[in-house]
């Protein structure tokens, strides 16, 4: 096998073994990127040289028997909205276009000291604020399944690196569906954990009380695995929380004996695309012969949670996006007048269209005369909506269902109405309003080749029930291949 | 649209937020805005009455840090990052009438 | 003028606390450092950098809202206020509006006329400091240091309870006490350590409703207090005399020229959009956090003053003084726990210490020189090692730069002469001097040994034990 074709955990075993190293691995990877990602764009920044430089470090440290686990020499990519130290990290918006952060997010230490090696930055829909890829001031990213298509986002930089084979696994970041819809998008595996299980100390804020970092992987295994190692109690972090069971790599386990499983009926009906939920629906009928209790239900209240998320999310990013004014670091106008003007013209510059339309409708709700009746309200519905979960959970183990309404849509097709581009979050959305996890995987193409996401939502703190039928669906359902042109014997899981 | 925008909400909002925009974005930004707010007030068809608002979704309380000094002299680092700096500080636009 | 007005006046108090961290990161609250010195990813708001609470802030908040009998919130929320100003790095600044930690409190003034007055608190809240704006004349711009940002504050907001400028500053003074018996704060007005915004509005006399109020900031003295409240108590009766309307706007006060001026422009919409702050916790304060902060406040004033009369029996004149600052009576408690002698150490207290003050401009909680050395010079006294008037040169030193007093003696030769034959060789000189008052004396004229005392004192440059002089004199006198 090619060290390319190989899984994170996979590699690790190989460079253990001394089959192959932790430089040859970076080099293989930086190949890669040299000869494809002219073509993808996934990446924003590449480390060249801070790759080989740590790849050296890793392998001496993994000689020395100093390193061990399954992530040792593992060369990886990152959102470009987890800060590096000494490494640019734009969040894809010019506003922090030579933005060189001083310090380096927790989740990234957490992943260095497991030995992987940072390979770059990815791109991303700019600050996050988008489902596609496309908002980025560095260019759109391409679905390596078919380049005519978006990856999706906002984290479609890390999810096509990962299916373009240009890193092991890549970090991405969760907001309304940021890590499962382009995992989703691009055949990978994505999980958004529980919030406060990853530190967000160093994750340039979008919308606080919903981001949540979490890995961008080609299996269930390294999901576990990486999520494992980057899943820490962080005192920097007032919103981390102290877990006890985040050895998540003990939940692959292929046995779904006696689990129930919901499936939502509101997740099935009007906008879900009819290739999609047939190979939705199969996954749970497989589940069923492998013993779980499947059930649809009705979950409800979903199509509020589109615009509860919207003014939350937005209410928040309006103020958390406040700090970029052009004095301490980032984007600075030419030309102004005065201290006002040069806020104002350094923000209008620097921030692109629907960052500044959500900054924008998040003032708005926040000011005077409207806070009550937008976003409390929106508060008062994110409420009842954890509650019905809660009521769901009570029944169920798992709740099944689709990851967004259809495949990847082709460029360009939806920036043009941002409303049509929101109601594509129906099914990630309540998942970040509840703090839930979430994990999307592959589970079949449609008759052009894209691939079909399955979701799986489990209650607060229970990654490891929606590991372990996330990995006895992957062993159902085999290798999924790689993307479109090249899609070959799949001996990956072999 | 039920939400009309009007110009003076557009030029209020610029300065809450900070933004400046061309004739041709706030036209922009007003359909956009006023079609959102439609959309939010499909959340008013929800009677929420008692229900207090959840701004953390968690019940995580009393998170603290000692009263330590962690932290030496950073200022370097700081201002690396500054677009113009002065003896040690930010330069900012003049300030003082 | 006809009608009778009346003014109307609510305070709001910024008070730094005397943490040694920020509210919100571990960057020192030490003053005077190099610009950004004192700064970290948190206090510059750097991308990504996430506040967390500082336990003693939220202790200190407590324990001034119990020591003003506040309801102390159970479940408290931090906000984000947000507005732009260089001095915010991240454009809000995290403070407490929906659920502040204390609530519905009050503290009592006496009034000028010796009536006690209630003055309602309606909340305290804790939050951030700002940085500090330095202009630069060179370059025509501003320069940002963040050191202070972050540093925590509590804001005492009363009710609109005063009337007059005096029972403000009766209010200032009784909360600036309360304060530093607690410890939470110096409260330092010159320093910017305490500060107080006036809301001001002014009514007709027997009037119900409330006029339009407006706020005065800038204020960093209890004179300029004064003054603000005056000019802009007739500023409002001016307009309203002459048929126009206040205003309800901020103003800054500029004490040099003595007026004030609206602080607005179009770009200060004052619409904070409030909301609570999603990288903080919530504050849950449960009985047992409650019970000990309750048990570890300290005596104040009024239990002072009584436990003094009881312990030390000095004069409740001095009581009434010595009580006025924290740092005095910590001064005299230790002083006199050294030297046992709480009459003495009130009297260096009352006299010389009251006198230097006022010669110098001091105030009490800057008084410098220790307990134990005030104590020692007691001792010195008391020894007669050092007369009274040694004793009290010795103490002005003290007083500006507290020095060891048995040191300083002894290096310069201050030490009482209690040698018989040096002083008896210096009356007879004296004596032989001054036949006339000698003989004056000896006829009954008892003024006369005072300027014979006095002669020989001069002689030995005042190094001698005045009592032992009058006694030799006398004694030769008398042969």
């Amino acid at each position: 096998m090619e060290i390319t074709d190989m899984t994170a955990v996979e590699l690790s075993a190989a460079i253990r073994a001394g089959q192959t190293s932790a430089v040859e691995a970076a080099e293989a990877m930086l190949a890669r990127i040299e000869e494809r990602d002219k073509i993808y764009n996934c990446y924003v920044t590449v480390d060249r040289e801070g790759a080989l430089v740590q790849a050296r470090m890793v392998q001496e440290k993994i000689a020395a028997g100093e390193l061990t686990g399954p992530l040792a020499g593992v060369p990886v990519a990152l959102k470009d909205n987890l800060c590096t130290e000494g490494l640019l990290t734009t969040c894809a918006s010019k506003i922090l276009g030579n933005f060189v952060p001083t310090y380096t997010a927790e989740a990234v230490l957490n992943l260095q000291k497991a030995g992987a090696v940072i390979l770059g930055k990815t791109n991303m829909d700019e600050f996050a604020m988008g489902s596609t890829t496309e908002t980025s001031a560095y260019g759109a990213t391409k679905n390596p399944w078919n380049t005519a298509h978006v990856p999706g986002g906002s984290s479609g930089g890390s999810a096509a690196a990962v299916a373009a084979e240009e890193c092991y696994f890549a970090l991405g970041s969760d907001t309304g569906g940021s890590i499962r819809q382009p995992a989703s998008y691009c055949g990978m595996v994505g999980m958004k954990p529980t919030y406060g299980t990853v530190s967000r100390y160093g994750l340039i804020a979008y919308g606080s009380s919903l981001d949540q970092i979490g890995p961008l992987t080609k299996d269930v295994t390294d999901c576990a695995v990486a999520l494992e190692a980057i899943a820490s109690y962080d005192r920097k972090d007032s919103t981390s929380i102290k877990r006890q069971d985040t050895n998540f790599a003990s939940a692959l386990v292929e046995n779904v004996q006696g689990l129930h499983i919901g499936i939502p009926n509101d997740y099935l009906g009007e906008g879900l695309d009819e290739e999609v939920k047939e190979a939705i629906l199969q996954a749970a009928e497989e589940l069923a012969h492998r013993g779980a209790v499947v059930e649809r239900f009705d979950l409800s209240l979903v199509e509020y949670a589109i615009p509860a998320y919207y003014t939350i999310a937005a209410a928040e990013a309006s103020s958390n996006l406040e700090r970029f004014d052009g004095i301490k670091y980032g984007y600075r106008t030419e030309t102004y007048e005065g201290l006002h003007n040069m806020y104002k013209k350094s923000r209008s510059e620097g921030f692109g269209e629907e960052v500044k339309r959500r900054i924008m409708l998040g003032s708005f709700v926040l000011s005077s005369g409207y806070y009550d009746a937008y976003y409390l309200k929106a508060l008062r519905v994110k409420a009842l909506i954890k509650k019905a979960f809660d009521e769901a959970f009570a029944k169920y183990d798992v709740i099944l269902g689709p990851v967004a309404p259809t495949t990847a849509p082709k460029l360009g097709a939806s920036l043009a109405d941002p409303i049509k581009m929101y109601l594509g979050d129906i099914y990630t959305i309540a998942v970040n309003l509840a703090g839930l996890p979430g994990i999307s995987l592959p589970c079949g193409k449609d008759k052009n080749g894209l691939p079909i996401g399955l979701q799986l939502i489990g209650d607060c703190f229970q990654e490891k029930k929606l590991i372990r039928t996330a990995y006895t669906y992957e062993k159902i359902r085999g290798p999924f291949g790689k993307e479109a042109g090249q899609e070959q014997e799949g001996h990956r899981h072999e | 649209m039920a939400n009309i925008i009007n110009d003076e909400t557009i030029e209020y909002v610029g300065i809450l937020a900070k933004l400046e925009l061309s004739e041709e974005e706030r036209e922009q930004a007003k359909s956009d805005m006023g079609r959102m707010l439609d959309y939010i007030d499909k959340l008013g068809e929800l009677d929420t009455v008692g229900v207090p608002p959840m701004s953390h979704v968690f019940p995580v309380q009393n998170v603290f840090r000692e009263d330590v000094v962690t932290n030496g002299d950073l200022r370097e680092q700081m201002l690396s990052n500054a677009p113009k700096e002065k003896d040690g500080m930010f330069v900012v636009p003049r300030t003082f009438e | 003028m006809s009608r009778q007005y009346e003014t109307v006046i609510g305070l709001e108090v910024h008070v730094e606390l005397a943490t040694k961290t920020k509210i919100f990161c571990g960057c020192s609250t030490a003053f005077g450092a190099a610009p950004n010195t004192q700064t970290c990813p948190v206090c510059t708001g750097m991308p990504g950098s996430l506040p967390v609470l500082n336990k003693q802030v939220l202790k200190y908040a407590i324990a001034v809202g119990l020591a003003t009998d506040c309801e102390i919130t159970r479940y408290a929320k931090f906000d984000r206020k947000n507005y732009f100003y260089p001095d915010n790095p991240q454009n809000y600044q995290i403070s407490q509006l929906y659920l502040p930690i204390c609530r519905n409190g009050s503290v009592e003034i006496e009034t000028k006329e010796g009536r006690t007055k209630t003055i309602g608190i309606h909340e305290i809240h804790m939050e951030e400091d700002a940085g500090k704006l330095i202009h630069d004349e060179w370059e025509d711009c501003s320069l940002v240091d963040y050191n202070r940002s972050g540093v925590p504050l509590i804001e005492i907001v009363s009710e609109p309870d005063m009337r007059s400028a005096e029972e403000v500053i009766a209010y200032l003074e009784k909360l600036r006490l309360l304060i530093q018996y607690l410890g939470a704060s110096d409260c330092k007005l010159q320093e910017g350590s305490m500060r107080a915004d006036v809301n001001l509005s002014v009514r007709e006399v027997g009037e119900e409703q409330f006029g339009t109020r407006t706020e005065m900031k800038n204020l960093n003295s209890f004179k300029a207090i004064s003054r603000a409240i005056a000019g802009e108590a007739e500023r409002q009766i001016d307009l309203i005399e002459s048929g126009a309307a206040v205003v309800q706007e901020t103003r800054r006060w500029d004490d040099a020229k003595g007026e004030s001026y609206a602080m607005r422009s179009k770009e200060d919409a004052q619409d904070y959009r409030y909301f609570p702050d999603p990288d903080l916790a919530p504050v849950a304060v449960s009985d047992e956090m409650l019970e000990e902060i309750r048990a570890s406040q300290p005596e104040f004033r009024n239990e002072k003053k009584k436990r003094y009369k009881e312990e030390f029996g000095i004069p409740d004149y001095d009581i009434e003084i010595i009580t006025q600052s924290k740092h005095m009576a910590d001064l005299f408690e230790a002083a006199t726990a050294i030297c046992g002698q709480p009459k003495k150490v009130s009297n260096w207290l009352m006299g010389e210490t009251l006198r230097l003050m006022k010669e110098k401009e001091t105030d009490a909680q800057d008084l410098c020189f220790s307990p134990e050395h005030l104590a020692k010079l007691i001792g010195l006294v008391d020894d007669k090692v050092i007369n009274g008037s040694v004793a009290k040169e010795v103490f002005e030193v003290m007083f500006e730069e507290d020095v060891d007093p048995a040191q300083y003696v002894e290096e310069r030769g201050l030490k009482t002469v209690n040698d018989e034959d040096a002083l008896q060789k210096t009356i007879k000189e004296v004596i032989a001097a001054n036949p006339q008052s000698v003989e004056d004396y000896r006829n009954g004229k008892e003024k006369a040994i005072g300027f014979l005392v006095g002669q020989t004192m001069k002689a030995m440059k005042g190094k001698a034990d005045p009592a032992a002089v009058n006694q030799i004199l006398r004694r030769i006198c008398a042969k």
